[in-house]
């Protein structure tokens, strides 16, 4: 007796019947979900670009947004966007000097972009932070090069963002080596500062530590000496991520092998060079990925500087929309600034999952 | 020698720091005349509190408003845990699915809430829920329940003493089902037949509380909300502020929570689960004594996190409007100007809760763990 024929299993409909309908509840499943899916898709088009409303007349009074009421609730008011995004995105900047802002951003991102391809990574990449760092604050403050100075209180948008954000992590990256290094010291008084330090830090909400830095920073200082609202911020957030970079490198830290230690022992290495030769260079490399997860963790926390009124992206927004003629339309704002957030977030995620791969190449056999 | 020296030299600094610090907090109090001490939580708050789950009257002390916003606090984690503990493991099995199509939007579901920035999500939620007709034109999809711009009104029962003893039935029964399960398991174990727990509980838990509200002849009566002209009367009512923070909660960490479950569940190696086929283990019983007992292992630490996580974003209450702790103990700080006070007790109320969480998850941790040889 002949065998049957084997069954065709590629090609489209083979790929349909094992993956989306190879069994009644799989039927089932992908009907409801193709139904939802279609119907939620029809309504988003309807809304946000058949029915959406792109720009509106600007009168003497500002904009006239009464186009936008009128299809409030069955369409998208999309000129809130193009009438205040450089408000959002720049905050209260000065108007003309708007450029200096928008270098600053291209510059973070080139910052980034550079120090996520790996050929890079030596020691110069320092050298190239601290200058592309000290080009931003020059543009940012101005005050030189006949570039008109601009304070503190007037920084804001999507710059300031990426400032409290990349600061903070530039800062708090080497706090968390020394800390981390004092957690798992011999040296008991200093282990003992370094845990109190990220344990408490830890156990409270981000909001805390910045409404302390708010509201305790001035009491804590000499009479006189008046700490710039953004500079507290920023110590609060540098604290903050500190604490939480200390115990990601700890657990790089402990993956490593007692032998390493030994070998560098063995070899008369101090204290110091044996953690910057040997120790240190294995156990960062362990850990870029969850090192890139705190990052997205930390660039989305900083939008809660938004409570003690500073204005980042996120409270620029909210500025925005408090106007009186875009009262109404924060849904499309907040879909504006999520879309910014997520860009920068979603790259840093697929970029961790990449890294992930290619960093444990060696180790597959 | 040279350990003493670091040491002596990090406790100089410290102390010196902090000694400065102090003198400079303590130079600035005085010379802006606010006084120090807890004897402020005697004095009255005559801060209005919307949310209370005990009473509470403007007229009471600045220490029972802060108790109602611990309270308010504990109110939105604890369920904030519940739901997302529920929704994340849902999403994180769906994401396993052999359905393409059903993991594929799952995969979106997370990489996208986990990429926005909670705060924003709160925002985004509670504008939605802002824009909902008033009161009069409420959204009403059943009987009994109203969407509106005052919140989420649905029918609770008609609580009576009947109710409560039921309960009680219900709760013992249910005690009293986990107990014979176990012990049915291990006797399975034992001597390898399998028995069928489903008439034990169905009596205990279904037969018993069933016969007490006969007996007792309890009532059912709904209390059903009823949309007056500006308010909602009756029923329960969930205020926006409330609704859009828990919302904003469990969407944001089922994401994390699903990417959780997911990695245990993959932690789980397929010789595992083919060994257990081989050995004639039914696919529930699989799940339920290979599969399971070691996801749990991987997903119990990395929950706890997030568990801490979720309670301490519960704060973010504070820019859309709920009262919680943190949102009453700033009020306080600027009608009277006693930061350090109020800061060190918020401090330690997350504290208290971060480590509460730790403590239970880690004992249950300690429960699940390997045990090694």
């Amino acid at each position: 007796m002949r065998t049957p024929p084997v069954q065709e299993r590629s090609g489209p409909i083979a790929w349909l019947r094992q993956n989306l309908f190879y069994s009644w509840i799989s039927t089932l499943t992908t009907i409801v979900l193709l139904v939802v899916l279609a119907k939620f898709s029809a309504f988003v088009f309807q809304w946000g670009v058949v029915n959406a409303i792109w720009s509106v007349p600007t009168g003497p009074q500002g904009p006239n947004s009464d186009a936008c009421k009128a299809v409030q609730g069955s369409g998208a008011c999309w000129a809130v966007i193009t009438d205040k995004y450089r408000f959002m995105l720049f905050g209260m900047y000065p108007f003309e000097e708007q450029w200096r802002a928008l270098i600053v951003v291209l510059l973070f991102i080139g910052l980034y972009v550079v120090s996520g391809m790996k050929r890079f990574w030596r020691p110069a990449l320092a050298g190239v932070w601290t200058l592309a760092l000290v080009a931003i604050g020059l543009l940012m403050w101005g005050g030189v090069f006949g570039l008109q100075f601009v304070p503190q209180t007037q920084w804001g948008g999507l710059a300031l963002t990426l400032i409290l954000a990349t600061v903070g992590v530039a800062v708090a990256f080497p706090l968390a080596i020394l800390v981390a290094l004092g957690r798992r010291s011999k040296l008991p008084f200093i282990r003992w500062i370094c845990v109190a330090y990220v344990e408490m830090i830890r156990g409270v909400p981000l909001i805390t530590l910045l409404f302390m830095a708010s509201v305790m920073f001035p009491l804590l200082m000499p009479e006189g000496v008046n700490l710039d609202k953004l500079l507290r911020a920023q110590v609060a957030i540098i604290l903050f991520f500190g604490a939480y970079l200390a115990e990601v490198i700890r657990g790089g830290l402990q993956a490593l092998p007692k032998g390493q230690y030994e070998a560098a022992h063995a070899l008369g290495l101090s204290y110091w060079s044996t953690n910057r030769k040997i120790i240190l260079p294995q156990a960062l490399q362990l850990v870029i990925p969850p090192l890139v997860n705190n990052f997205i963790g930390f660039f989305k926390d900083t939008s809660l500087v938004l409570v003690i009124g500073l204005y980042d992206l996120l409270a620029a927004s909210r500025a925005a929309i408090g106007e009186p003629a875009w009262q109404g339309f924060a849904v499309e704002t907040y879909i504006f600034v999520g879309f910014i957030y997520f860009a920068f977030c979603f790259a840093m995620s697929k970029y961790s999952q990449k890294l992930e791969v290619h960093l444990n190449q060696h180790r597959k056999r | 020698m040279r350990r003493v020296v670091w040491q002596v030299l990090a406790a100089l600094i410290v102390i010196g720091v902090f000694s400065w610090l102090i003198g400079n907090a303590q130079a600035n109090l005085g010379a802006r005349n606010v006084a120090s001490g807890f004897g402020f939580l005697q004095r009255e708050a005559g801060l209005p509190i919307a949310e209370h789950l005990i009473p509470y009257t403007p007229a009471d002390s600045y220490l029972r408003a802060l108790v109602v916003g611990m309270l308010n606090t504990l109110w939105v984690a604890f369920w904030g845990i519940v739901l997302a503990t529920i929704l994340g493991t849902v999403i994180g099995v769906a994401r396993l699915s052999k359905n393409w199509l059903l993991a594929k939007l799952m995969s979106a579901y997370v990489e996208f809430f986990r990429d926005l920035p909670l705060l924003l999500q709160l925002f985004l939620w509670y504008a939605l829920l802002q824009g909902l007709p008033p009161v009069r034109q409420a959204i009403h999809p059943i009987a009994g329940v109203y969407l509106s711009n005052r919140g989420l009104s649905f029918p609770v029962l008609d609580w009576q003493t009947a109710h409560s003893w039921t309960l009680l039935a219900f709760i013992l029964g249910l005690i009293a089902t986990v107990i014979s399960a176990k012990r049915a398991t291990r006797k399975s174990l034992d001597d390898g037949r399998q028995r069928a727990t489903w008439p034990t509980a169905v009596l205990l838990m279904a037969v018993m509380p069933a016969t007490v509200v006969i007996t007792l002849g309890a009532p059912f009566a709904l209390d059903m909300p009823s949309p007056q002209s500006f308010n909602i009367r009756g029923g329960v009512t969930v205020s926006p502020e409330f609704f859009a923070l828990l919302f904003g909660l469990v969407i944001y960490n089922a994401a994390f929570i699903a990417e959780i479950v997911r990695s245990g569940i993959q932690s789980v190696s397929h010789g595992q689960i083919e060994a257990s086929r081989a050995l004639g283990l039914k696919s529930s019983n699989t799940l339920k004594w290979i599969v399971f007992p070691q996801a749990l292992r991987v997903i119990v630490p990395p929950l706890t996190s997030q568990y801490l996580n979720l309670a301490k974003q519960s704060s973010l209450a504070v820019a859309i409007g709920y009262q919680d702790i943190v949102s009453i103990a700033t009020t306080a700080m600027n009608q009277n100007g006693q930061a350090v006070e109020l800061v060190a007790i918020i401090m330690g109320v997350y504290l208290t809760i971060s480590l509460s969480i730790s403590a239970l998850m880690n004992h249950y941790n300690a429960r699940i763990a390997l045990v090694e040889r």
